[in-house]
C-alpha cells in the first residue's frame, strides 16, 4: 500500500529525471519549507526538496564551518557530489542560518541556471509581514516568469494553489487516521508519505493519496500500537530510526512536528482575490519554524494541541546536533510537558543515528512509561 | 636589535573610552534611581526610538554586556555553567549563555545583581537574536518585548516595500513603547536621537578609513575599546561627539606619522570577534611587527559606509551633511532604516561573496599582507560563510590563517595551538620575530 511512496523518496532522483523526460519541464531544488510552491506548479516547474543523503562525506569542509547542523552539510554534499545534476534551478526562502549556508555554497560552486533567494519575512506575528511578503513574491513570480519564459497568470496561480492545497487536505485527512485507537499506518508510513510529496508532482502524488484513502479505513495493522508517541524538533528524515523504535521497541508515532512532517502541510491557503496575498498569508500562518516563532511562542500551543487531539502519552524531542533554533526552544517545550505530566526523551541527531545507544533509550523511556503497569 | 621603525605614542582619549563605557554601565543599574527606565536589546538595536521616551532612558546591549562578561574569567565560567545547567545547549550563541548565565546567578559586574529591563527593544538578523529575549523574559517571569524583524534582503536589492515593512514595525513599536512605559513619545528626541547615531557611524567609518595610512595609527586591540562605544549607545550625543574628537586625534597621528605598533611591517586583519578572554595574540603578532588593522567586523558591526566618487571606501554621507532636514517622525524612521539596512556587517546573511568582495576592497585599500580568520564557536551569526571567505580570499591570492575559537566561551580556545599557529603563518608570510 505504501510501496509507491516509498519507492518516490527512496528512488528521488530517477524521478526527477523522468519527470523532466516525460514533460520537458524544468526542475528547481528548495532548501527549506518556506518557498511557495505554489507559484512554481503555476509556471509548471517541479519543486523537490533537497535533503541529505545519510552517510558520511567528506566534501564540505571546505565550505560550511564545522559548528553548523549536519543536516545543512549533508544537504550540500549533494549537490558536491553531483547528485542533483539535473536540476534546472535552486531556491531558499529565508529561515535558519544553517540551510541558508547549504544554498549559498551550492550556488557558489554548482552553479544553475536559475537560484534565488526569498526573504522570507522572520515577523510572521507581525501583520506587516504579509504585505511585505507579498511583494517578495510578486518580485519571485517575476523572476521565475523571467527564467521560464512564460507569463503567470491569475488562472496559472489558481491552479498551482489547488494542486498544494489539495496534497494539504488529503495528507490531512490521511493523519487524521492516526488519531484511531489503532492507526491503520505506522510513523515510519505516514514518514514516506510526506516526504515523497517534498520530491514528486503533487499532482501524481495526490492521486496516489486519494487510492490510499479508499484503502486505509479498512485496514488493520498485524502489530499492536504499542505506547503512542510524538515525535518533534528540528529536520527528520531519519527512516531507520522511526523504524527501530516502531518495529523493535514496540511503539507508534502517532503524530509528529517537523518540517518534514506535519509543519509542512497542516494550514492550506485561504482563498483571496489577491493570490499572492493568498500565498503570503498561507505562510505567514502556518505552523512556524522555531527561527519564526517569537515574540510569543505559538509552536508550543500547537504541540500541546496535537498531544490532546492524538492522545499522545510521551514525546520524543530530536534535534540536529547544533541547531540553535530548536536548541532554544526545547528547554521551554519539555517545561511544559513535564507540568502537563508527559514524559520527554530527548535525543541528538546527526547525519547517521546511533542505532545502538538509540534503541536502549528509547527502550528505558519506554518502560519508563510503563512503570504503572508494572507495579 | 632595534625593533622600531616608527615613533608611537598612547592614544589621548583612551582614558575618556574607558570612562565612557563605565558610565554607560552604571547609568542603566542606577536608572530606577531617578526615577528613569531601563531597557534590553541588541548591539543592532535601533537604540534612537526608545531615546524619543526621555532622556533619563537607559539601554544595556546584549553582546557587548556578553563581552564584559567573557572578559572576566571566573565570572564568564560562572554564567556559562548556570545556563548549562538550566538546560541550554553549549554550541549556543556564548554571549547569550554569559547573559542568561548573569541573570540566573543574579551578579551584574558593576556591583549588584542583574539589573531587570523594564522592557525588551530587540531587532532580529541572526536566528538567536528575538529568542534571546524569549528567554531573558521566561527567566525573569515576563518582560514586556518588541522584536523588529530587520531581515529584509541585501541593500544591493533594497526596495521601498523593504523599507516599509521595517518602518511599519517601528511606527507600531512606538505605539507599543508609549502603551508599556506609559509615557508620551517626544519626536524631537527621536529625530536627533537619529541624527546622532547616524553621526556615530559614519564617524566611526571616518576614523576606521585613517587606518588605511602606513603605518597604521590604530591597531584592532585598541579600537575594540572604540568600537564598542557604538555598540552600547550609537544614538547618544556622547558618543557622537566622542567619534568627532577621536576621528580629530586620529588624522593628527596620521599627519604626524604615529603609529599605533612602532615596528610595523605586517599589516593584517581579523574576522569576526576575537576570543575576548585572549585579546594577547594581538600583543604576540607585535613580534613579528605584525600588526591587525581592523577588520570587516571592528569596521562594519556599527561603521556605515559607501563607495566613494574615486571607487574607494569611505564612511557614508549623513543625510545632514547632504542638507536634509528630518521633520517627521516617518521620514526620521525610513532614513534611520536605510542607513542601517546599509550596514556592512548585515549583508553576509545573505550570502558569503558579498563580505567576500567587502572583504577583499579592504584587503587591497588597507594595502594587507595577510588575513586571519576567526572561526568563532561563540557566533554563528557572524562566522556564516566564513569558510567560503575564505575559499574566495585565498582565490583572489591573499594569505589566510584560520584559527578556531570562540568569543565567549574561553574552553573552546586552544592558547597553545592558536600562538603555534600564528607563528607558522608568519613563517609562511616571510617574517620572523623581531622582538
Amino acid at each position: 500500500m505504501f510501496t509507491q511512496f516509498e519507492q518516490w523518496y527512496a528512488k528521488r532522483h530517477d524521478y526527477a529525471r523522468d519527470w523532466k523526460e516525460r514533460s520537458g519541464g524544468k526542475v528547481i531544488g528548495y532548501f527549506c519549507t518556506y518557498v511557495p510552491e505554489e507559484i512554481l506548479y503555476a509556471a509548471n516547474v517541479l519543486p523537490v526538496r533537497i535533503l541529505g543523503g545519510h552517510e558520511p562525506q567528506d566534501v564540505t569542509e571546505p565550505h560550511i564551518f564545522g559548528m553548523y547542523c549536519p543536516f545543512s552539510r549533508d544537504v550540500l554534499a549533494q549537490g558536491l557530489k553531483d547528485r542533483f545534476s539535473y536540476l534546472d534551478g535552486i531556491t531558499i526562502a529565508q529561515s535558519c542560518l544553517h540551510i541558508r549556508q547549504a544554498y549559498t555554497s551550492w550556488d557558489l560552486h554548482r552553479p544553475t541556471e536559475f537560484s534565488y533567494y526569498l526573504p522570507m519575512p522572520h515577523n510572521v506575528q507581525s501583520d506587516h509581514s504579509r504585505t511585505f511578503l507579498r511583494a517578495e513574491l510578486e518580485q519571485f513570480k517575476g523572476a521565475v516568469e523571467e527564467w521560464t519564459g512564460q507569463a503567470i497568470t491569475d488562472a496559472d496561480l489558481d491552479r498551482g494553489i489547488d494542486i498544494v492545497n489539495t496534497n494539504r487536505r488529503l495528507l490531512k485527512q490521511i493523519f487524521e487516521l492516526r488519531r484511531q485507537e489503532n492507526p491503520p499506518l505506522t510513523g515510519q508510513e505516514a514518514m514516506y508519505l510526506v516526504l515523497s510529496s517534498q520530491m514528486t508532482d503533487k499532482r501524481e502524488h495526490n492521486q496516489a493519496l486519494r487510492e490510499l484513502l479508499e484503502q486505509l479505513p479498512q485496514r488493520e495493522l498485524k502489530r499492536s500500537t504499542g505506547e503512542r508517541l510524538m515525535i518533534l524538533g528540528s529536520e527528520n528524515d531519519d527512516i531507520p530510526f522511526t523504524e527501530m523504535v516502531e518495529q523493535v521497541c514496540g511503539a507508534t508515532f502517532v503524530i509528529d512536528d517537523h518540517c518534514t512532517g506535519t509543519r509542512y502541510f497542516w494550514n492550506e491557503s485561504v482563498p483571496n482575490e489577491d493570490r499572492l496575498l493568498e500565498i503570503a498569508n498561507r505562510y505567514v500562518d502556518r505552523v512556524p519554524c522555531p527561527t519564526k516563532d517569537w515574540p510569543q511562542r505559538k509552536r508550543l500551543e500547537h504541540i500541546e494541541q496535537l498531544i490532546e487531539d492524538y492522545g499522545v502519552q510521551g514525546v520524543i524531542v530530536i534535534q540536529q546536533k547544533f541547531c540553535d533554533p530548536h536548541e532554544l526552544d526545547i528547554p521551554a517545550i519539555q517545561k511544559v510537558l513535564k507540568g502537563k505530566g508527559i514524559p520527554t526523551l530527548f535525543l541528538e541527531f546527526d547525519v547517521t543515528a546511533p542505532l545502538g545507544p538509540f534503541r536502549i533509550r528509547v527502550e528505558a523511556f519506554l518502560e519508563m512509561m510503563r512503570q504503572e503497569d508494572l507495579f | 636589535m632595534s625593533t622600531q621603525i616608527y615613533p608611537t605614542e598612547p592614544l589621548q582619549l583612551w582614558g575618556k573610552a574607558k570612562e565612557l563605557r563605565e558610565k554607560y554601565y552604571l547609568n542603566y543599574r542606577d536608572a530606577h534611581k531617578n526615577g528613569g527606565l531601563r531597557w534590553a536589546g541588541g548591539a543592532w538595536s535601533f537604540d534612537a526610538v526608545p531615546a524619543g521616551l526621555g532622556r533619563d532612558v537607559y539601554s544595556l546591549t546584549s553582546e557587548p554586556y556578553g563581552a564584559t562578561l567573557a572578559h572576566n574569567k571566573e565570572l564568564s565560567l560562572e554564567c556559562l555553567e548556570a545556563s548549562e545547567n538550566a538546560g541550554y545547549a553549549r554550541d549556543l550563541c556564548s554571549y547569550m549563555r554569559l547573559y542568561w548565565g548573569s541573570i540566573l546567578i543574579d551578579k551584574y559586574p558593576y556591583g549588584g545583581g542583574y539589573p531587570k529591563p523594564d522592557f525588551i527593544w530587540q531587532d532580529h538578523i541572526c536566528c538567536s537574536h528575538a529568542k534571546w529575549y524569549q528567554v531573558v523574559s521566561d527567566l525573569e517571569g515576563g518582560i514586556p518585548m518588541w522584536d523588529v524583524d530587520v531581515a529584509a534582503g541585501p541593500y544591493k536589492d533594497v526596495t521601498p516595500a523593504k523599507v516599509k515593512y521595517i518602518v511599519d514595525q517601528l511606527q507600531d513599536g512606538v505605539e507599543w513603547l508609549e502603551k508599556t512605559t506609559g509615557r508620551k513619545f517626544d519626536d524631537e528626541l527621536f529625530i536627533e536621537a537619529v541624527k546622532n547615531e547616524m553621526r556615530s557611524t559614519s564617524l566611526w567609518a571616518a576614523v576606521c578609513a585613517e587606518n588605511k595610512a602606513v603605518p597604521a595609527p590604530l591597531e584592532e586591540k585598541t579600537m575594540y575599546s572604540l568600537y564598542v562605544l557604538a555598540t552600547l549607545s550609537k544614538a547618544s550625543r556622547e558618543v557622537a561627539d566622542f567619534y568627532a574628537e577621536l576621528l580629530a586625534e586620529v588624522k593628527d597621528r596620521v599627519a604626524r606619522g604615529i603609529a599605533a605598533v612602532g615596528n610595523e611591517q605586517v599589516r593584517l586583519m581579523s574576522d569576526t570577534q576575537p576570543p575576548w578572554a585572549f585579546l594577547k595574540i594581538f600583543r604576540y603578532l607585535e613580534r613579528y611587527g605584525a600588526v591587525s588593522v581592523g577588520s570587516l567586523y571592528t569596521f562594519g558591526l556599527e561603521g556605515i559606509w559607501e563607495v566613494k566618487e574615486d571607487g574607494s571606501w569611505g564612511p557614508r554621507t549623513t543625510p545632514m551633511e547632504k542638507g536634509l532636514e528630518i521633520k517627521t517622525r516617518q521620514q526620521a524612521l525610513e532614513l534611520m532604516v536605510d542607513w542601517n539596512l546599509s550596514k556592512p556587517e548585515w549583508q553576509h546573511f545573505y550570502h558569503p561573496q558579498l563580505k567576500t568582495d567587502m572583504m577583499l576592497r579592504i584587503a587591497k585599500e588597507w594595502k594587507l599582507n595577510g588575513i586571519m580568520l576567526h572561526y568563532n564557536r561563540g557566533c554563528e551569526g557572524l562566522s556564516l560563510g566564513i569558510a567560503e571567505n575564505r575559499l574566495g580570499l585565498l582565490k583572489a591570492g591573499f594569505p589566510v590563517m584560520t584559527f578556531e575559537g570562540n568569543m565567549g566561551d574561553e574552553r573552546e580556545f586552544d592558547e597553545n595551538m592558536t600562538m603555534a599557529r600564528v607563528d607558522a603563518f608568519m613563517e609562511s608570510l616571510g617574517v620572523k620575530k623581531i622582538r
